[in-house]
Parts: C-alpha cells; sequence; structure tokens
C-alpha cells in the first residue's frame, strides 16, 4: 500500500468517525436545547453533567461547539480524503483544540462533578480516536487539489 | 465531478445535520399547556387545595411541579426560598406532586410531605426533603428517615406513619400526577408563572426573576 493510499483510508475513518461524533453532539445539543438536561425525566446520566455550570460556555450548550467542531473534523477529514492538501493544515488543529477540550471536560466530570454522563464518555472516545489517526498520519505532504 | 464531490457529501451531512436536529428537537421539546381557567389555584383553600406557601392573595402565582428526589428540584428549592423572600408578599408558591418512576424513593417521599401536610406541616416536610435529599435518596430504608423527620418537625409520628399508608395521601399525589399528566409535563421541575408554563430556556435565576417580574408588571397594568 502507498503512503498516499494509506493516509487516504485514514482521512476516510476519520471523516467516518467524526460523523459518529457529530451524531452524538447532535443529541446532546437538542437535549440541552429543549431544556432536558436541566431537570429530571430525560436521561439520567447526563442531567447532573449537562445541567451543571461547566456545560454552557456564554449560555451557550458546550454540545453546541462540539457540533461545530465535529463538523468541522468531519468537513475537512472528508476534502482531506480527495486531496485537497490544505484540508489536513485545518484538520490537524481542529482535532487538536477538540482533544484538549475533550481532557477539560473529563478533568470537571472526574474532579469536580464526580459524575460522568455517557454520551460524553462516547464523545471522548471519539475524539481520541480521532486523534489517533491524525497521530498515525504519515508525515510527508499530500498529493494536492489546487 | 470528483473535484466537486466532497463539497457534495459535506452539504448533504449538514442537512441531515440540521434536520435530524430539528426533527428531534421538535419530538423531544416539552409541549406542556397553560393551565386552564377551571384549573387555576383559588385564593382560599378548599377541599384538596394544593399547599400554598406565602400571600394568598398575591398577583404572582409560581406553580411547581416537583419530585422530591430529584436533585434540580432540590436546587430550585433552595432558590425558591431566596425568591420568597425577595418577592415576599407578591408572590405565592404552590407545590404539586410529580414523583417520577425513574427515582426510587421519590413516590415514598411525595407520600411523607401529603401525610405530613395531613397534619398541618406540608411544607416543613418539604424543606426537610429537599434539605436532607442526598441522604434519603441514598438510604436504603428511607421510611425510618421520613419518620424520624416527622418528628423532628414536631409531627404524630404513629398518625404520621397510618397516614403514609392511608388512601388519603396515594389519592392526593395520583391526583397531582395525573394533573401535572394532562398539562404534558415530562420532567420536573415545571414550572409556571401565573398560570402559564416556563419555558424551559428560562429555568435559571435570572430567567425566572424576568418572567415574575414580567408578570407583576402585567397584573399592575390590569
Amino acid at each position: 500500500m502507498t503512503v498516499s493510499r494509506f493516509r487516504t483510508i485514514i482521512y476516510i475513518v476519520a471523516a467516518i468517525v467524526s460523523l459518529a461524533g457529530l451524531a452524538d453532539a447532535t443529541y446532546l445539543s437538542v437535549q440541552a436545547l429543549t431544556g432536558e438536561t436541566l431537570g429530571c425525566g430525560g436521561s439520567p446520566d447526563c442531567f447532573r453533567v449537562l445541567g451543571s455550570p461547566y456545560a454552557r460556555i456564554g449560555g451557550i450548550p458546550v454540545a453546541l461547539f462540539g457540533l461545530v467542531a465535529y463538523f468541522s473534523a468531519f468537513s475537512f477529514a472528508t476534502f482531506a480524503a480527495f486531496g485537497y492538501a490544505r484540508a489536513r493544515i485545518f484538520l490537524i488543529p481542529t482535532i487538536g483544540a477538540m482533544f484538549l477540550g475533550t481532557l477539560w471536560l473529563l478533568y470537571v466530570q472526574a474532579f469536580l462533578l464526580h459524575a460522568y454522563c455517557r454520551f460524553c464518555l462516547f464523545s471522548a472516545a471519539t475524539t481520541f480516536l480521532l486523534a489517533g489517526l491524525v497521530i498515525a498520519l504519515p508525515a510527508g505532504r499530500d498529493r494536492s487539489i489546487s | 465531478m470528483k473535484r466537486y464531490l466532497p463539497f457534495v457529501i459535506v452539504a448533504l451531512v449538514a442537512l441531515a445535520t440540521i434536520g435530524s436536529g430539528a426533527m428531534l428537537y421538535r419530538a423531544r421539546r416539552p409541549h406542556v399547556l397553560s393551565i386552564p381557567e377551571n384549573k387555576t389555584v383559588s385564593a382560599k383553600g378548599d377541599a384538596g387545595a394544593p399547599h400554598i406557601r406565602g400571600n394568598p392573595d398575591a398577583p404572582v402565582t409560581l406553580e411547581e411541579y416537583g419530585d422530591f428526589q430529584c436533585p434540580p428540584c432540590g436546587m430550585f428549592a433552595t432558590f425558591l426560598g431566596q425568591l420568597e423572600n425577595e418577592y415576599d408578599s407578591r408572590l405565592r408558591v404552590v407545590f404539586r406532586n410529580f414523583p417520577l418512576t425513574m427515582h426510587e424513593h421519590a413516590r415514598e417521599a411525595a407520600l411523607a410531605a401529603e401525610a405530613a401536610g395531613l397534619q398541618g406541616r406540608f411544607w416543613e416536610m418539604h424543606d426537610v426533603l429537599y434539605r436532607e435529599q442526598e441522604t434519603w435518596s441514598k438510604a436504603p430504608n428511607v421510611r425510618e428517615l421520613f419518620e424520624s423527620y416527622a418528628g423532628t418537625i414536631g409531627l404524630d409520628v404513629d398518625k404520621f406513619k397510618k397516614d403514609m399508608d392511608g388512601e388519603q395521601v396515594k389519592a392526593r399525589v395520583e391526583a397531582d400526577r395525573q394533573r401535572g399528566q394532562s398539562l404534558g409535563i415530562q420532567i420536573t421541575p415545571t414550572l409556571f408563572i401565573n398560570n402559564q408554563p416556563l419555558d424551559p430556556k428560562d429555568k435559571n435565576p435570572e430567567g425566572i426573576r424576568a418572567e415574575i417580574n414580567a408578570a407583576l408588571e402585567k397584573k399592575s397594568q390590569t
């Protein structure tokens, strides 16, 4: 298998993984927007985490930021898979930022809230997988479409 | 064609995300109805009247459907105390039971509150249950704890025990739950201000204060 082909496969896998994260973030965003996470009756695993003050930044649900991040990662990975070299330049910092954000959210769940939301853990796993895929990318220039 | 394919894929995913998000939002958004005129709380008590705290003739009524084992209801109970101090005679608070099946001891707690209510100490038990929520929520035998709370707030404990098993309190809790269901309530706490459901996005201190102020403003104009 050529390096270029291997790289393309990684981008495709990253796009598929991003889609899973996107679905998860969409669900969490809807939960936050319907107010389900502010009371009991919805997902019991989620309300302690998603109903906490850490779940919003400036009044905007963190899940919405996640949705945008996963959609960006999906878009960049898709373009990169089709040979758009510039997409890789954006993909790596996007996943890097998502990784750092995920570390913070895991810290909040483990040490500040002492509660875990399984949808958040799924999102964390997705981001870690994306980070792993980016790390696995062979060095060198992509074939490019300008 | 291949050059444009990623644009098509990304656009399709964007559309699918927006579409599925919108559908999910519509499906999950609580459709809580306003409290109809014939079901509003009267200023004076009547048989089976709801539990009211504050000035019975206050211009603003905050009606809560709550579950004693629900942590956000517990947080709201603390905030409710602040609101009552802040608005004083301008606000009356109504509590209705809406124990959720997902909470193991919620129904029993509601029965305990209603049993205390039969001795005129509903709100005292309401406050103790929320204050001690973390303790009894995890306890294997909540009955013993509820009985100790009954003693603490000065109830006749033997009567309290008997009432907790009685049909009267069960019927009352059930009536509240059915009333809540008829209004489309699914989650707790669900709040109504002057019979209008509070939008979930306003379920925070600022939002609640803003709605109470708006209701006061409206009343002063009529």
